[in-house]
């Protein structure tokens, strides 16, 4: 099966998002990391697809979670 | 039936569990995720044994040792009820899972007082956040407002001064926090401060685009176009799944004696989510350890 592709949205203060990457980080998940205070090309984009201001936003091959919600995040990345 | 239920895991909740496994208790810790408001507080620095600690950070440590003893752990449960039943206490979460126990620890912790007007509900996560700290950055360069005038709205404030264009902090009263910060705020040139004026709305179809105040002396009405709102009014007790059970005072909060017992038999509180006066991580620890060892001796006894 062909990896997914992992979009994080995060800003450096956020601690939900230091879980979330700590988690994806654990199961071997890579992923592209967008600190959106910084890029701010991503950020609209970010809010753009996902129409959230709140981070982390996580999308996964087009599906988004929003926040650090490991049970969906479990699912969506089909680890058990 | 658990010996010993602990609802809320905070740094209350998690204490209390290593305390509860340590004495061997059947017991179970229900709570929506691990951390409570602690995971929020970006530098510690009066928590003992650490000179400099991030509130995330520690409470990665708390989680570790909690993990090292043998303990229930139902976490992305939140009990929204208590009731009593026969022997003991019911919990029922919102996913409809239902927990029995002897005895129970509430250390539910506080959360983000809410604004209760218009359109708040609707645009939280769509540009209405109630963590600056996490949130606030994804509005560099745009027109932002803080609603409150304590201490964490000041912060939040001085924090967006720094890369918003425009702040606007909106107060029902006159500042109230620390003068340090209060200086800090009227000194930056881009801070407009609207006090003893109340918010009536928040605006926006998918994502916010400002919010309509009202000066409290004068009526008079202002809308303030911007994609940012923070609200920072202080915290509420989560107590709502023990309300009509036990005494709660006038903030809302479980009373409780020196040894943590509620007016029910069996029933503990420890943390913030209680009358217990200062709301620190280190207190509500020590909290969080004598209310275990106090429903122990509740157990035994039974």
């Amino acid at each position: 099966m062909a990896a997914k592709e992992v979009k994080v949205y995060s800003t450096p203060t956020c601690p939900w998002c230091k879980k979330a990457k700590q988690f994806l980080d654990a199961s071997k998940v890579t992923y592209q990391d967008f600190n959106v205070a910084q890029d701010h090309a991503a950020r609209d984009e970010m809010v753009k697809k996902s129409s959230q201001t709140a981070v982390p936003v996580i999308i996964i091959d087009g599906e988004i979670v929003v926040g650090f919600n490991e049970p969906a995040l479990k699912t969506k990345l089909g680890i058990k | 039936m658990y010996e010993l239920m602990i609802i809320g895991g905070g740094p209350a909740g998690m204490t209390a569990a290593v305390y509860a496994a340590r004495k061997r208790l059947d017991a179970v810790l229900i709570s929506k995720d691990l951390g409570g408001q602690a995971m929020w507080t970006g530098r510690v620095e009066n928590y003992m044994g650490y000179q400099y600690i991030e509130g995330f950070e520690l409470m990665s440590k708390f989680e570790d040792q909690v993990k090292q003893f043998q303990l229930e752990q139902k976490i992305g449960s939140q009990a929204m009820s208590l009731r009593r039943v026969d022997g003991g206490f019911e919990a029922v979460a919102d996913n409809n899972e239902r927990y029995q126990g002897k005895a129970a620890i509430i250390a539910t912790g506080k959360r983000p007082r809410s604004l209760n007007v218009p359109g708040e509900e609707r645009l939280k996560g769509k540009g209405l956040t109630y963590c600056a700290i996490c949130d606030g950055p994804v509005f560099a360069g745009q027109k932002v407002a803080v609603i409150g005038g304590g201490n964490s709205a000041l912060e939040a404030a001085d924090d967006m001064s720094r890369i918003a264009e425009q702040v606007y902090i909106v107060s029902v009263t006159p500042f109230t926090g620390d003068k340090i910060l209060v200086e800090k705020v009227r000194g930056a040139s881009n801070v407009t401060a609207f006090l003893e004026h109340e918010v009536l709305s928040i605006s926006g179809e998918t994502l916010a685009d400002g919010i309509e105040i009202r000066d409290m002396k004068t009526r008079k009405q202002k809308r303030l176009d911007v994609s940012g709102i923070f609200v920072e009014i202080g915290l509420m007790p989560n107590s709502d799944l023990v309300k009509g059970l036990t005494a709660l005072n006038e903030l809302g909060e479980i009373v409780v004696n020196c040894r943590n017992e509620t007016d029910v038999p069996g029933l503990f509180a420890a943390g913030d989510v209680t009358n217990v006066q200062e709301k620190q991580i280190v207190i509500s620890a020590g909290e969080g350890a004598k209310a275990a060892l106090q429903a122990h001796k509740y157990i035994q006894r039974l």
